[in-house]
């Protein structure tokens, strides 16, 4: 309730803020309307005319003040300087009208541009709204409810249909579905029963289930991700330095060029007062803040827009690397492929198909061995581990055991061979002979499974002109090269060590920009040393995030894709403003100096006008890409 | 240490970037950042001298964008 409070007053100030600039141009312009019937009717001119000073100082008084405030401050060439100096002028040359329209337009620009700012603002802060801003604890048998920052590891939670889960935990009772788009960018529903883990951030569709918290909220995903996104506007990408820089140098540049024009052409023709205002048009028009404004809401907008499809970016810079690379690498296990062994075929030999995997589940089901927990994983029916005795390992070649008194071998081909069982070779993958009672049975070929989207990922990401994709693996060349087969990847780099991975990222990069995408799982030096790391499915494994540069929060490798169209479409508005403004700034600058286009009101537009526009284009950046 | 100052009704984005540029040069400021869009500095600075540090801050900030006001 009290953040409630806070968040409403703080509403308040801006709009009453908004509201009173609007007053006051109100004002103005009401006053301003009057001294001109006056003077008309009146048939007043000459020092009368400031009478003007009266709606002008209405409408800029803030402005001219700061200005005189800043020159103090040793802050000259800042856009109130330009205005105030502009209007002075007016001013002293007796364009009484103009200086008080010129004055009234920027107001009315700056007033639109900073709703155009808080809106933004507003909307990308409701994007982020994963923020749980209470948690229900059970104390002593009671429920209270806490800020989330109190709830110590081990409490328990209670969560109920509508709310959010306010830290990581595990479900201790109950049953539910969540809604975890807002952290995986994923619509459909997770169904989660008790035992399974939860994340902070998720939305409990129904049911009321009881968490027990693993995790300080400051250490939950769902601060970690708003402290991602939040910090990634301290990276800033080249174009946002360049605009900085830009700014810097050019303000000082254009107010030389305004001094020169109005001096040069004065001594020559004697027309002070035409080319006194021709220099301040072309100071007015001058104000970089267009660019200094919009173009880091391009960018902030692009890593809002990400973070609702589940993409985080941990900074602009990335984004504007992403845009460019050319080179896609994949890392196989857990990114390409499951990560998990699963029985792919089996080829029975002289029983039943079901009989054999039945066979093989039951001598495998003592074993922890991964591709031991395929085997078991694959048979449908129920193992009674009642009939199986006598379970003898084997390292490096498999097990020996007795399944209801007969004796069974499990293993690879070297197993068989040294029990002297005869039987067929066979070619693809990782291989499970069975011999039973000495008989060969046939065999199982167990393989890591690929990823259902892994091949529509790379599609994508041909489709997108990337020039070349790239597998590593650790796995031997057979498997290696089957994958890159059925993925169509255009490289596959096999047998590697993780320092390997290393040096071929490395050398890779020497070509172009490459972004590399793993999960994490001991290849973080990796992800850390290429030019965009991104880390899949990372949720929950802390030092992916860490090394990672662009996280995606689910397990779906189209994500990538999704990711630099992403960047792409952020860096061609930001070029699109950075291009525009320029182009509309230069133009007047060179019309109004050669006096073509003389009018003042012109000048404020391509200041004030072209910031308002280019504020709007930069939140398309926000909206959601296409498919 | 580090802080995260939230800055209301930073208007210009020109003045943030000034803002920055002087934060950064306070005595024992070793890192400073003002994202224009969240309206948040993060300053990173020894213990000990954050709170003097602050105060130069709200100084820079007022005298920069005098509407502007510092929520710790």
């Amino acid at each position: 309730m009290q953040a409630d409070r806070a968040e409403l007053q703080f509403v308040g100030v801006i709009m009453s803020k908004h509201a009173k600039t609007a007053v006051r141009l109100g004002v103005s312009v009401v006053l301003f309307a009057a001294v001109r019937v006056f003077l008309g009717i009146a048939e007043l001119d000459g020092l009368w005319g400031l009478l003007y000073l009266l709606p002008y100082a209405v409408v800029g008084y803030d402005v001219v003040y700061t200005a005189i405030v800043n020159i103090f401050h040793g802050r000259f060439f800042d856009e109130r300087f330009l205005m105030t100096l502009a209007t002075v002028v007016a001013f002293v040359i007796g364009q009484y009208p103009e200086a008080v329209a010129v004055m009234l337009f920027y107001q009315v620009g700056e007033l639109f541009q900073s709703v155009a700012v808080s809106r933004s603002r507003k909307s990308i802060a409701a994007l982020m709204d994963i923020k749980p801003e209470s948690a229900v604890v059970i104390r002593e048998g009671k429920e209270v409810e806490v800020h989330p920052e109190d709830v110590a590891i081990g409490e328990i939670l209670l969560v109920r249909a509508g709310d959010k889960i306010a830290l990581d935990g595990t479900i201790i009772d109950g049953n539910t579905s969540l809604d975890m788009k807002a952290l995986t960018g994923e619509s459909i529903p997770v169904d989660k029963a008790k035992g399974d883990s939860v994340l902070s951030g998720s939305v409990n569709l129904c049911g009321v289930i009881k968490v027990k918290t693993e995790n300080t909220y400051g250490e939950s995903t769902v601060s970690k991700i708003l402290d991602l996104v939040e910090n990634s506007a301290q990276k800033k990408a080249k174009a946002e330095n360049f605009i900085t820089k830009f700014a810097k140098y050019y303000t000082p540049i254009v107010v030389i060029c305004a001094v020169l024009l109005a001096v040069i052409p004065s001594l020559i023709s004697g027309l002070w007062s035409i080319w006194l205002w021709r220099a301040m048009m072309f100071l007015v028009v001058s104000c970089p803040c267009a660019l200094v404004i919009s173009v880091p809401l391009s960018f902030f907008g692009g890593v809002g827009g990400a973070s609702r499809e589940g993409i985080l970016i941990k900074g602009s810079n990335y984004l504007e690397v992403l845009s460019k690379v050319g080179t896609v690498v994949f890392d196989k296990t857990g990114t390409l492929t499951e990560g998990e062994f699963a029985v792919r075929e089996v080829c029975a030999h002289g029983i039943g198909e079901e009989e054999l995997l039945k066979i093989a589940a039951h001598a495998e089901s003592f074993s922890a061995h991964p591709i031991a927990r395929s085997v078991v994983d694959a048979y449908k029916g129920s193992i009674d581990k009642s009939i199986v005795k006598e379970v003898c390992e084997l390292a490096g070649r498999g097990l020996k055991a007795k399944v209801s008194g007969k004796d069974v071998c499990i293993g690879n081909a070297k197993l068989l061979e040294e029990e002297g069982i005869p039987f067929e070779k066979a070619k693809a993958g990782t291989l499970l002979y069975i011999a039973v009672d000495g008989e060969y049975s046939g065999y199982l070929v167990v393989k890591d499974a690929v990823k259902p989207n892994a091949k529509k990922a790379v599609e994508k990401l041909k489709a997108l002109g990337i020039t070349k994709t790239i597998m590593l693996t650790g796995d031997n060349q057979t498997t290696g090269e089957e994958i890159r087969r059925l993925l169509d990847i255009d490289e596959a780099r096999c047998g590697l060590l993780p320092a390997d991975k290393v040096d071929a990222v490395l050398d890779e990069e020497k070509k172009g920009k490459l972004a590399y995408v793993g999960d994490g799982i001991n290849d973080a030096p990796v992800l850390a040393c290429a030019d965009v790391g991104i880390a899949m499915g990372a949720l929950g494994s802390d030092a992916a995030i860490e090394a990672a540069d662009i996280v995606l929060m689910n397990d779906n490798p189209e994500g990538v894709a999704k990711a630099i169209k992403i960047a792409r479409k952020t860096m061609k508005i930001v070029y699109e403003n950075i291009i525009f403004a320029l182009v509309i700034k230069f133009g007047v600058l060179v019309l109004a100096s050669f006096g073509v286009l003389d009018s003042m009101w012109l000048a404020v537009f391509a200041d004030v006008g072209v910031s308002v526009i280019a504020i709007i284009n930069a939140m398309r950046a926000l909206r959601k890409i296409k498919e | 240490m580090k802080k995260t100052v939230k800055i209301r009704d930073l208007d210009c984005a020109h003045c943030a970037t000034l803002m920055e540029e002087r934060i950064r040069k306070i005595d024992g400021v070793e890192s400073a950042s003002i994202s224009f869009m969240t309206q948040k500095l993060v300053i990173e600075a020894e213990e000990s001298r954050m709170n003097n540090i602050i105060e130069q801050v709200a100084k820079i900030c007022k005298r920069i964008e005098p509407s502007c006001s510092l929520s710790v």
